[in-house]
């Protein structure tokens, strides 16, 4: 157990304990359950090197063919193409739409605001499964076939959500003040905008917008009710090959996503730490 | 009638405000009620008061950030009361500063200049710099900057626009004690040098005396009185002022002889004062007197002749705090008095205990309405003397 | 911006220099309807309206005499009957399945968010480091991930045969197709879901309200209960909400690692509506599931007072 000697420290109050099982024990836990959440994605990547044919499920051997040769397997790259292209346009509009929802949800008030809230909300809260099903009968009701359309109209749906509510923490942060400064200094409401107000957003809507990228590109049930037969996306491809097959391309693929964005992720890190220290104070 | 339209100019250094009948009201409670005052051209004018008590208000009113319920706002004798805030010849330094995080600050203070389409905007943002001794950090952010470095970012932001008016919401609010003494003394000398006209809002009474030519003392959305600080000082003319501004001693009685001089009966004793001095001349009153203008008469000693005399106190508290001591006094149906004595002679001049008379001269007597709450103005002091510490 | 940095969601409050104040109203109301308009309009049309038509279709009654998948407009009520009974064992499943995945993520993803927000507190690029981490797996397909699991889990593979060796399995245990291979592939699926909250509210919490009651109550498993637990509360209700309500109605988890005995709601709506193109039982299942969702949801928020996250 604990021990309370305190000792002064420069007027600083330093608590001397004896290490604690606790102290040791959440560690090394949390330790595992961080590597516990990476075997899957080494498994992935692992296996992008095997060689393997149609069905990639023991270890055949090391080889960068499949590396070499990404779209080597039928399907896969058409697959991995067509996700690109929906999470693109679905993150362009939807971090729109989602972008000007969210100031004016934070800098108006307005009747119907609750209601608004609630109709943001909606969607993240219903599962996958009915969101899919309900669209997927209102295609139908419309006389739509499924397919690169309603794939895009279904993801821009559920992405808007996520991207209000991302833009609107930042939003909030914003001090409002700064627009009333602006004002004060001769900015048309239309200068204080994109002046002042977008520019401090803008960091809020590109981490909204790889939110709503992700989102897309990892979507398979809405995707599945929506896709009809012909189109396929990448996670779809998946699954359905899950029982023949999955090729070794498609971990290639997917671990090169894995990649891309763990480079992204390192690189924003690292320039933010840059600048931090760019920045430092100097009093 | 101006409206929205191109900015409204000026020739001089400042320009005259004038505030005719201007209520704000909220859905809940009224900010202001039918405030009308007039800021001479060039002058440092102080809004006073405790919060909550429509200083700010009335400053956004001012500065376009408001809309008045009713009433007009006029700069240099035009009416800007529908302007646009950046259609007004006014510029603010606000509380929480809010400098723009993502420019610099030489950008930061061209904002506005840029805004209008000056030419040379950098190099005249650059000289405002100099102005305020921060050339040397114009390239950094804001946050680099320390507070007291924001503020005058801030200030120079703001002056750099040459405005008609200059308002300043409690700039120096966020200031340790030491710095805000500093900034006080700057903003006099850059007012002074520059000669705008500037109207700080502020609910620090010290302050507020220090540097204003004109103080306004607001109270839940009025103004109470209105005065050069020694005026409001020496002569309150509310309780709340009395109260608000220093301390008063306020004791009830009644008026018993009339003319020149009003002869008022405060719990058994006699007390004279000059009759311009007072509020009412009739009835019930309230007699003030500063504690620094009250004498602790030793028993065996002599007033002076005329002066007001106070017998049967007996002192309850006595704090020396080397350059002075502050005594407090219970006068049998008067309550409590406090006395501040200066220390000539070394030492406090009695002990808790000591029965002693207490004497001033009439001429610095001021008469308050006796119907007023004699308390009035005390509690927001203090919680505002909290609020700096 | 640093990923902790952009994590805290939270208004980091305090503008640069001086107190913050309260934003003043405004009144532009026309402004605010211009704005929300594309977006909101784009919600009706593509939301409330199919939910209706969900909702509509859950209805419908059969056409006798034609082939599958024709309908006819009505009111059969029954239909809500009659799917109840005929699935609440894939709903019970459902929600047992969720629920249990839900604890597990819990007890193992706030040992993890406690050790960012707090072990890492002040070393920005460790926290960023760690958080990366938890969000990393997201970036690899999740059907990638759960078919990882499957191989790795297999009957073939060396996990298994170890466990075997070691006696922790029996001779003929699996451990895929069973229900706790669903549930783990559903906990560890929705394990970023459940830490992220904890984190971004540990991360806000003020360490000193920690060391007064270190100085009350003298031991540090009293401390957690008494102080560290109660004040992270949000987060875990945001975090156990937005593992539960997507982990109910998920279906991948469960064909992929599970097996018959262990259908979910979600399957049963997926092959009703584009197997058997049965869409009035598929409709009123899904009905089914986002009401008593939101009953739940609505119940749970209200009890454990968090209003204000909705």
């Amino acid at each position: 157990m604990t021990t309370q000697a305190s000792v002064h420290e420069g007027g600083l109050v330093r608590r001397r304990r004896r290490f604690t099982l606790a102290d040791k024990i959440v560690p090394v836990f949390a330790g595992l359950a961080f590597v516990y959440l990476m075997v899957p994605v080494a498994y992935t990547v692992a296996f992008s090197f095997n060689q393997a044919g149609r069905r990639n499920l023991v270890w055949q051997g090391f080889t960068l063919d499949n590396w070499k040769n990404p779209c080597g397997a039928p399907q896969v790259c058409e697959a991995f193409v067509n996700s690109i292209q929906v999470g693109l346009i679905a993150t362009v509009v939807s971090t729109a739409l989602g972008t000007l929802v969210a100031i004016a949800l934070v800098r108006y008030k307005f009747r119907g605001r609750t209601l608004a809230n609630l109709l943001i909300f909606l969607p993240m809260s219903t599962p996958e499964v009915v969101l899919g099903a309900a669209l997927l009968a209102q295609f139908l009701s419309m006389a739509m076939r499924p397919g690169f359309t309603t794939v895009v109209i279904a993801h821009v749906m559920f992405c808007i959500s996520f991207v209000v509510v991302t833009v609107k923490a930042r939003v909030a942060s914003l001090d409002p003040r700064l627009e009333e400064a602006a004002a004060d200094l001769y900015a048309s409401p239309w200068a204080a905008f994109w002046r002042v107000t977008f520019p401090l957003l803008v960091p809020g809507i590109l981490a909204a917008g790889l939110l709503a990228f992700s989102l897309s590109f990892d979507d398979f049930i809405i995707t599945n009710f929506n896709s009809g037969s012909a189109f396929s996306t990448f996670p779809k491809f998946v699954y359905v090959s899950a029982n023949r097959g999955i090729p070794p391309q498609a971990n290639v693929l997917g671990s090169f996503m894995f990649f891309l964005a763990l480079l992204l992720v390192v690189v924003v890190q690292l320039v933010g730490a840059a600048r931090r220290k760019r920045h430092a104070r100097l009093g | 009638m101006s409206g929205d339209g191109a900015v409204l100019h000026h020739d001089d250094a400042g320009a005259d405000l004038v505030l005719e009948h201007v209520t704000k009201r909220f859905t809940t409670f009224t900010a202001v009620d039918d405030l009308s005052l007039a800021v001479p051209q060039g002058s440092f004018f102080a809004l006073l008061g405790p919060s909550g008590c429509g200083k700010t208000t009335t400053l956004r009113m001012v500065a376009g950030l408001e809309t008045p319920t009713s009433g007009s706002i006029f700069i240099d004798g035009k009416d800007v009361t529908d302007a646009k805030p950046y259609n007004r010849p006014v510029n603010t330094v606000f509380q929480s500063y809010a400098l723009f995080p993502h420019l610099s600050v030489v950008e930061n203070v061209a904002f506005g200049l840029r805004r209008k389409k000056v030419p040379g905007a950098r190099e005249k943002a650059l000289q405002f710099l100099e102005l305020v001794e921060l050339a040397h950090l114009a390239e950094r952010r804001p946050a680099q900057l320390s507070g007291g470095q924001q503020q005058r970012v801030a200030l120079a932001r703001a002056l750099v626009n040459n405005p008609s008016v200059l308002l300043l919401d409690e700039p120096l609010g966020a200031l340790d004690l030491k710095l805000r003494r500093q900034m006080q003394v700057e903003l006099k000398r850059i007012q002074l040098e520059v000669g705008l006209t500037f109207v700080h809002v502020t609910h620090d009474q010290e302050e507020a005396m220090t540097m204003a030519d004109t103080v306004a003392v607001m109270n839940a959305g009025r103004i109470e009185q209105m005065g050069s600080p020694a005026e409001l000082y020496e002569l309150p003319r509310t309780a709340f002022v009395a109260n608000f501004l220093g301390q008063s001693n306020l004791l009830a009685g009644e008026v018993v002889s009339t003319g020149d001089t009003l002869g008022v009966d405060v719990g058994g004793n006699r007390v004279h004062l000059p009759a311009v001095r007072a509020v009412s001349t009739s009835g019930n009153v309230l007699v003030g007197v500063r504690p620094e203008k009250l004498h602790i008469l030793a028993p065996d000693a002599e007033p002076e002749p005329g002066w007001n005399v106070i017998d049967g106190a007996v002192l309850t508290d006595v704090s020396f705090t080397g350059v002075s001591t502050l005594f407090r006094a219970e006068v049998a149906g008067l309550g409590t008095l406090a006395v501040f004595e200066q220390n000539r002679t070394g030492g406090p001049l009695g002990a808790p205990g000591d029965r002693v008379r207490l004497a001033w001269d009439p001429a610095y007597t001021f008469g308050l309405d006796g119907d007023e709450d004699a308390s009035s103005g005390a509690a927001e002091l203090a919680e505002a003397s909290r609020a700096l510490a | 911006m640093s990923i902790a940095a952009a994590l805290s969601t939270e208004a980091k409050h305090g503008p640069v220099g001086g107190p913050a104040q309260a934003p003043p109203a405004r009144k532009a109301r026309l402004g605010a309807y211009l704005l929300l308009a594309p977006g909101m309009v784009y919600l009706f049309v593509f939301f409330v309206l199919p939910i209706f038509a969900l909702l509509a279709t859950s209805l419908y009654e059969r056409v006798p005499g034609t082939e599958l998948g024709v309908y006819e407009p009505a009111l059969r009520w029954q239909n809500y009957l009659a799917s109840l009974s005929s699935y609440y064992p894939e709903l019970l499943r459902s929600f047992g399945y969720a629920l249990t995945a839900t604890v597990a993520a819990l007890l193992i993803g706030y040992p993890m968010a406690y050790v960012i927000a707090v072990r890492a507190r002040g070393k920005p690029l460790l926290q960023g480091l760690l958080l990366v981490l938890v969000i990393a797996p997201f970036f690899t397909s999740f059907i990638l991930r759960t078919i990882a699991w499957r191989q790795i889990l297999a009957d073939e593979s060396w996990v298994v045969g170890s466990m075997k060796f070691l006696g922790i399995l029996p001779p003929d245990g699996r451990l895929t197709a069973t229900a706790f291979a669903v549930v783990c592939g559903l906990t560890y699926n929705f394990l970023p879901f459940m830490v992220l909250p904890i984190y971004a509210n540990l991360e806000r919490m003020d360490t000193r309200l920690v060391e007064a009651g270190g100085d009350l109550y003298a031991n540090g498993p009293t401390t957690f209960l008494r102080v560290t637990l109660p004040l992270s509360m949000p987060g875990i209700v945001a975090g156990t909400l937005l593992t539960f309500i997507p982990a109910s109605g998920d279906y991948v988890n469960s064909s992929l690692l599970g097996n018959n005995a262990t259908t979910m709601v979600g399957q049963a709506i997926d092959r009703r509506f584009l197997v058997t193109l049965d869409y009035p039982t598929a409709a009123s299942l899904s009905a089914i599931l986002m009401i008593s969702i939101l009953a739940l949801v609505l119940v749970y928020v209200r009890r454990s007072g968090t209003e204000e996250l909705l």
